[in-house]
């Protein structure tokens, strides 16, 4: 196989005359961490409230959680994504359809790209948080409520914050899953790294340099992914429980 | 407000059906391969060939921290190339070729995770019994251990897999039709996109609900 490889490539200035192509993977890499951060952020809210709610005991509350985690949990993230992006803004009373779809398509994109990747990863979350309660002793909900606290409170002070700490390294891996979910918001033409491998691989005619340099920069996010949350799980580990001394 | 038109639908679905065939065989084939190569790194890892399982460690943690969309990328760059150098140029569409291969091999670093703490949940003394009795260590493995890490890890298997039929939507980004890049084409060319891709999201849940189902019942059977 004769590939005349040039890794000089990523130095020579871009065919849309800004910066070189190294610009345009650390672009892709920007909107990679930006959009996998903010659809964490979501994931973690929603996700902890829909995971408090399939605990709770309430029949309906529970059933709209369990309804909510099976819908997003079965259907593929890349159908999901699609309905976001083209099927919603359609469904949309019409004057708030048409805003969207004026709005400037990068937007457009990060913006559907966000909501589903968040809340896909919210669905998963809450399964964790959801375990994590139930794996609590349940004399810990019972002292709460003998203290004279509310059940909102048993949940707020005591239940919560205990199983955060207990699902920690899962959490951590949903975490890595966000970014390597983020690659499907390609799919949509944001402008992300597996998008901007693809785009390289079109303006430079060097496939293999431009595959390599982006997969070298997602081992690279999860490597320092991993780091981080290696940190905070000793930080946060409960003694006495599996992983904790 | 939209008026949805789903008679574009009926006319479809054998276009569909055909698609989701595409679907099940990518599934089906990463499975299977899936599980045969995964059980090899899972063993190899465990195995004392201090080598061997160097490789095979850093094997499975490369294809598990690069997303899928990469993985499918990479194997629709390198296959073509492959075969062009054993078969000449003439090689036809390599698109379900690429795509097998790459959810092949992408599925076999999961599955071989799940395997391995399948192997690691089976007792020490089964292994010891097997070797006391004077089996050799690969008759142990397979004789002993592999059915009864097997039996534990089904529930997991099945959910890997519906995971799996989930993310072979994912041939999309190299043009594969399988079912749901179908009911994109179709939704496309009829100008009914919205009916087509909540249709296909309604197919996928149904199928994918019902497996879990399906497994769920299943665990609570073998765990009695």
């Amino acid at each position: 196989m004769a590939y005349n490889w040039n890794w000089e490539i990523f130095l020579a200035p871009s065919a849309t005359g800004e910066g070189t192509y190294l610009t345009w993977l650390f672009e892709g890499l920007q909107w990679t961490v930006i959009l996998s951060l903010s659809a964490w952020v979501i994931a973690l809210i929603v996700g902890s409230i829909i995971g408090v709610l399939r605990t709770v005991p309430n029949r309906w509350l529970s059933l709209i959680a369990a309804v909510y985690v099976e819908v997003f949990r079965n259907i593929p993230l890349l159908v999901q994504l699609f309905i976001w992006y083209f099927v919603l803004p359609e469904l949309l009373p019409t004057k708030m359809g048409d805003a969207f779809k004026q709005m400037n398509p990068l937007a457009q994109q990060f913006i559907a790209a966000m909501v589903c990747l968040g809340l896909f990863t919210a669905a998963r979350v809450a399964e964790q948080v959801r375990s994590g309660i139930e794996s609590l002793p349940h004399g810990q909900k019972s002292a709460g409520l003998a203290m004279g606290f509310t059940l909102a409170q048993v949940y707020r002070y005591v239940l919560v914050p205990m199983a955060f700490r207990i699902i920690m390294p899962p959490l951590t891996s949903e975490f890595l899953n966000v970014f390597k979910n983020s690659s499907v918001a390609t799919t949509i033409g944001l402008i992300e790294l597996s998008r901007q491998a693809q785009q390289l691989v079109d303006f430079t005619a060097q496939p293999y340099e431009a595959f390599i340099a982006v997969t070298l920069l997602y081992l690279l996010i999860n490597v320092v992914v991993m780091y981080l949350m290696r940190h905070v799980e000793q930080k946060v580990r409960v003694p006495g429980y599996i992983g904790g001394k | 407000m939209h008026g949805f038109d789903w008679s574009s639908i009926p006319g479809a679905l054998s276009f569909l059906a055909k698609g989701l065939l595409v679907t099940l065989e990518v599934t089906l084939t990463a499975i299977i391969v899936g599980i045969v190569w995964g059980t090899i790194l899972a063993v190899v890892r465990l195995g004392h060939n201090k080598v061997l399982a160097y490789l095979a460690t850093a094997y499975v943690n490369l294809f598990r921290s690069v997303p899928l969309v990469m993985v499918i990328l990479w194997f629709y760059l390198i296959v073509p190339q492959l075969l062009r150098s054993v078969f000449g140029s003439d090689i036809g569409d390599i698109r379900m070729t690429s795509a097998l291969v790459a959810f092949a091999l992408f599925e076999a670093a999961y599955y071989s995770e799940i395997i391995r703490a399948g192997i690691q949940s089976v007792a020490k003394g089964q292994a010891a019994a097997g070797l006391a009795l004077g089996l050799t260590p690969g008759q142990t493995m397979r004789m002993i251990v592999l059915p009864q890490a097997f039996r534990n890890m089904l529930p997991l298997l099945l959910t890997q897999a519906i995971i799996l039929f989930q993310d072979t939507s994912l041939v999309y980004v190299i043009g594969l039709s399988d079912f749901f890049g179908t009911a994109y084409k179709v939704g496309d060319r009829d100008g009914r996109l919205v009916e087509l891709l909540l249709f296909s999201g309604a197919v996928y849940f149904v199928i994918c609900f019902s497996a879990s189902r399906l497994v769920k019942h299943l665990q609570a059977r073998f765990s009695s």
